[in-house]
């Protein structure tokens, strides 16, 4: 399949992008790419533009220029039908969850596999069932309303919305916030797991400094309206930017580090 | 696999002719020294297994308990919902008996076997019901309990609003006036020419239906009383509390609801800001001020059509109809008409904001809620007009 062409290994790359919102400028020349098969963690301070720069990939923010291209496709150049099969190779996790609220977690999951691959009755019953024991919810949270969900069933309900598809390319903003830190390992777990036997792509934002270690492949810094730094953890670590330095040397990224080696 | 990744491009077109190409998912069954054996091929992602998967079930009802071995070398992709499919096959088939087994299936396949085999349990889609009669007569008794409940909390809210009013207007710094004044704007200048044109309309077809009829007995100029007495007691406030009702009850609802949903509400309680405070009597006081005003207006429209029709399609000139109205109609037409608007105005903002206090978790109940806010607010208001009707003839008024 590897053609020995670098594209060919990016499964997104973002080139040039500027965002911004009347005259407030969210990213400016902003470049990063995603590999192929791996799990990249993008940091930065609250407001940095993480969620920002998520919704301009997935075409829900148009960037005011440059270019989005995924799965080898330029996104914001293609016509309705191609743009409808991108959209069904990827899930996306929204920070809220934003599942719909008059269905129940149960149809929530089955929405998209009733809408995109026309599947009804019980196959589409077993699968949401699957998806939704998968990310770790018990079978009676699948006849529950999102109101009635804590903060973080609400978060497994959307990813298991998420990968209702078994999407090659997942977005996942802030997946681990509001878990327990046994909900959140084991979470971390459970998206290396799928990346192993899915070949999952996974773009996460995240501020958990557990996760990137446990998880990421590669993490990419956002700040100053583009990324500063972006390759393997330890790579980054080192970088000589004041915020990468207080964000992994600050006391939790201290305690992070030591779980992890020691 | 170059060729298939390639297809993919062109999208959802082709895909729908893949699902018929023989790289879908597919099954065969051998027999093996006693033993059966089920020889997967094909593409088994979830795109694929519509057709395969009814016989999959018919296949493991069959063959219940019996022992299996899934061959899936001629496997070619997979994903969670194939590997569901297969285990599942498996599991209902001899489960776990030492024969029972998958051979052949690539690293990344077995892993993804291994995936799901502690995820088939099904799980509940719907909430629990026990049987449509119970069901009914379930939501009957609750229909009732709610409907008694929703009064006691209405008047309980009404109560509620009366004390807070008095609250505020023994300490003045409470009142919240940049509120009020925004509200008096949003909910009644705003309003003022949708209810006009309106007004003017009516105004105008019961100067037309009055002067046909009223012809036939050759009466013409009292076209001019019916105008005047309905306008003035009926119509120009009724329709514009109608209208208001419609515009202004169901935002208040909406506005408050979709706080109530991001527990912005609660913030306030928390924060020591009284809701009632804050949200409900602003909306309350700017309405109670401005439906009137708004009511007056509707009524000189009302009237200037009626005005307009007589002088252009009869012989009632504009000079003459004032004329006759200065003559006939007495002030207390006008003012039986006025006295009502703030009493429609504190039940239409009082009911919006109620409702909008009872909105729950979804999107859904903002729905209801706004229905409910809007159709409650008509009922009670035609329910108090026609109280009015009958206090006004008893004092001959
Ligand atoms: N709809 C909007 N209109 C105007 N400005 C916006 C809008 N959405 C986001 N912004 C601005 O864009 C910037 C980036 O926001 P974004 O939501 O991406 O932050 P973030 O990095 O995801 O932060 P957090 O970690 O808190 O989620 C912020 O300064 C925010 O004020
Ligand atoms: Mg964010």
């Amino acid at each position: 399949m590897s053609t020995g062409n670098d594209n060919a290994q990016n499964m997104i790359e973002l080139r040039g992008i500027r965002t911004q919102f009347d005259d407030f400028i969210v990213h400016d020349n902003l470049d990063l790419d995603v590999r192929t098969g791996e799990i990249l963690g993008v940091v930065g301070g609250s407001g940095a533009g993480k969620s920002v720069l998520m919704r301009a990939i997935i075409g829900l923010k148009r960037p005011s220029a440059g270019t989005v291209t995924v799965f080898g496709e330029d996104f914001y150049g293609a016509n309705e039908e191609q743009r409808l099969s991108i959209e069904r190779r990827w899930g996306v996790l929204f920070q809220g969850g934003a599942l719909f609220s008059s269905l129940t977690v149960a149809q929530n999951v089955m929405a998209p596999i009733h809408e995109h691959l026309k599947i009804e009755g019980e196959l589409a019953r077993d699968m949401a069932a699957l998806k939704i024991s998968m990310v770790g919810l018990a079978a009676e949270a699948g006849a529950k309303y999102p109101s009635e969900l804590s903060g973080g069933m609400r978060k497994r309900a959307g990813l298991a919305r998420a990968l209702a598809l078994d999407p090659e390319l997942v977005f996942l903003d802030e997946p681990t916030a509001g878990l327990d830190p046994i909900g959140a390992a084991k979470f971390d777990e459970l998206i290396v797991n799928l990346k192993e036997s899915l070949g999952l792509t996974v773009f996460m934002v995240t501020h958990d400094l557990d996760t990137l270690h446990a998880a990421c492949d590669r993490v990419a810094v956002l700040a100053e309206h583009h990324v500063i730094a972006c390759g393997p953890l330890d790579e980054v670590r080192r970088t000589d930017h004041p915020w990468i330095q207080e964000y992994f040397a600050g006391p939790r990224g201290r305690a992070a580090l030591s779980a992890k080696t020691g | 696999m170059m060729a298939l990744q390639a297809l993919r491009r062109y999208g959802r077109c082709v895909q729908k002719e893949l699902t018929m190409a023989d790289s879908a998912a597919y099954f065969d069954i051998d027999i093996e020294r006693g033993v059966m054996k089920m020889v997967a091929a094909g593409d088994w992602r979830a795109r694929f297994l519509k057709q395969v998967d009814s016989r999959l079930r018919d296949f493991a009802d069959d063959t219940m308990g019996r022992e299996l071995i899934i061959d899936m070398t001629g496997v070619e992709r997979l994903d969670t919902a194939g590997a569901m499919v297969l285990q599942r096959t498996l599991l209902a088939c001899g489960a776990r008996t030492e024969v029972s087994k998958i051979i052949g299936a690539s690293e990344a396949h077995a892993a993804l076997m291994e995936q799901v085999v502690d995820h088939l349990a099904p799980c509940h889609v719907h909430p629990l019901h026990p049987n449509a009669f119970k069901a009914m007569l379930d939501r009957l008794g609750r229909g009732v309990a709610e409907a008694y409940e929703a009064a006691l909390q209405l008047m309980s809210f009404v109560g509620e609003t009366l004390a807070t009013t008095w609250r505020v207007l023994t300490r003045p710094s409470h009142f919240r006036w940049t509120s009020t004044v925004h509200h008096m704007e949003e909910a009644g200048l705003n309003a003022i020419p949708i209810v006009g044109l309106m007004s003017f309309l009516i105004g105008a077809v019961v100067a037309f239906m009055g002067a046909k009829i009223l012809r036939l007995f050759n009466a013409d100029i009292f076209t001019v009383e019916l105008v005047g007495i309905s306008v003035l007691r009926e119509f120009g406030v009724l329709l514009t509390a109608i209208l208001i009702a419609g515009r202004s009850g169901s935002a208040f609802t909406a506005q408050i609801g979709s706080m109530k949903i991001r527990e912005e509400i609660d913030a306030m309680r928390v924060l020591g800001l009284d809701p009632m405070e804050v949200l409900v009597l602003p909306r309350v006081i700017a309405l109670v001020l401005m439906l009137p005003v708004i009511a007056f207006i509707a009524a000189i429209l009302g009237l200037v059509g009626g005005a307009l029709v007589a002088a252009f399609a009869m012989d009632i000139s504009l000079a003459l109809f004032m004329a006759r109205f200065q003559e006939t109609i007495i002030i207390d037409h006008f003012w039986a008409g006025l006295i009502k608007a703030p009493f429609f105005a504190f039940v239409i903002a009082v009911i919006g904001c109620f409702q909008g206090m009872e909105v729950e978790g979804s999107a859904e109940s903002l729905g209801q809620r706004t229905t409910l806010s809007v159709v409650q607010a008509l009922f009670l208001v035609i329910v108090i007009d026609a109280f009015f009707a009958m206090y006004y003839l008893e004092i001959d008024f």
